[in-house]
């Protein structure tokens, strides 16, 4: 290992910007992606649920 | 048609894909986690400082990852727009429209980490050199794809209309491969090559193959999920949709 510190780990020999920028970059946008999907994902299923509700509450006030 | 080719065109179906892709995702992500741990420990603690570069260097680990899968993500959605248009397949379509934005995404942080590389060694954002500007011309296919399906309301037809603009796109993925070679660039030529030994230490090399193969293992990932919200949002009338989400 070539860091004598957590100090110098962070500042990455005087690049800190740059590669911070970089992994940090790819970091938030690699947890922002799935989180924003998985909200697509649970929208798209809380209106089915929502819609076979309404379809069932109708079949039943048909039925009286 | 012998059996097990018949099982396999069954997932060509929302219905019987669905719940596959469902199963698949759990593990596409553990593997994703695995390769980036490994791969972030090589990159941060294990590679060896570069000799003219410094620790700048160590910004490959996610700009050539990135850059790769960017490619390699607008091939296999190409391929899958193709083969929605010749075989009228519905998986095919949605699978093309699940991927555009994990590819976008990739091409962004190639441009982006790559601006953030070339600042310090080259002493530019930007310039506009032939690997540089094929790639921001990839980005730019990608938003086109997106925003072109977007526009069309009829599902099939944007699947159609985004399938032919993804095919003629795939004239670009050999010019951003090959624009190093091609063209005099300030970008630097390839450090993998089939038919070389990479000019690269080990474990570098090691450390970028674990980083490559977190992104691929994301990507899939990701893109099952979407392609799990585009099936039950375009096949929300069928009776399966209906039972499908308890």
């Amino acid at each position: 290992m070539q860091w004598n510190s957590i100090g110098e780990f962070f500042a990455m020999g005087g690049y800190a910007l740059y590669v911070w920028g970089s992994f940090g970059a790819c970091v938030l946008l690699m947890v922002a992606e799935p989180f924003l999907v998985k909200r697509r994902l649970s929208e798209v299923r809380q209106s089915l649920i929502r819609e076979r509700l309404a379809d069932e509450l109708d079949s039943q006030q048909r039925s009286q | 048609m012998r059996q097990s080719i018949v099982q396999w065109f069954k997932f060509a179906s929302p219905q019987s894909f669905y719940p596959l892709a469902g199963r698949l995702i759990p593990w596409f992500w553990s593997a994703a986690a695995i390769f980036g741990i490994a791969g972030l420990w090589i990159a941060f603690f294990v590679a060896p400082t570069d000799a003219q570069q410094g620790e700048g260097y160590r910004i490959i680990f996610v700009h050539v990852p990135a850059s790769w899968m960017s490619m390699f993500i607008y091939l296999v959605m190409a391929f899958w727009a193709g083969l929605g248009l010749a075989l009228n397949t519905r998986v095919s379509g949605m699978m093309a429209q699940a991927l555009a934005p994990t590819g976008a995404l990739m091409a962004a942080l190639s441009l982006w980490t790559g601006a953030l590389w070339g600042k310090p060694m080259w002493g530019a954002w930007w310039v506009w050199d032939a690997r540089l500007t094929s790639e921001l011309i990839l980005f730019f296919l990608y938003l086109g794809f997106i925003a072109l399906q977007a526009a069309i309301d009829d599902p099939r037809r944007a699947d159609k209309a985004g399938a032919i603009l993804a095919l003629v796109g795939v004239v670009n993925i050999p010019i951003i491969y090959f624009s190093v070679k091609w063209w005099n660039t300030l970008h630097q030529g390839s450090t993998i090559n089939l038919n070389k030994a990479p000019s690269m230490a080990q474990t570098m090399l090691w450390g970028m193959l674990l980083m490559a193969l977190c992104f691929w293992m994301y990507s899939i990932a990701v893109a099952l999920m979407r392609v799990r919200a585009i099936i039950l949002e375009r096949e929300r009338h069928t009776e399966w949709v209906k039972h499908a989400v308890e």
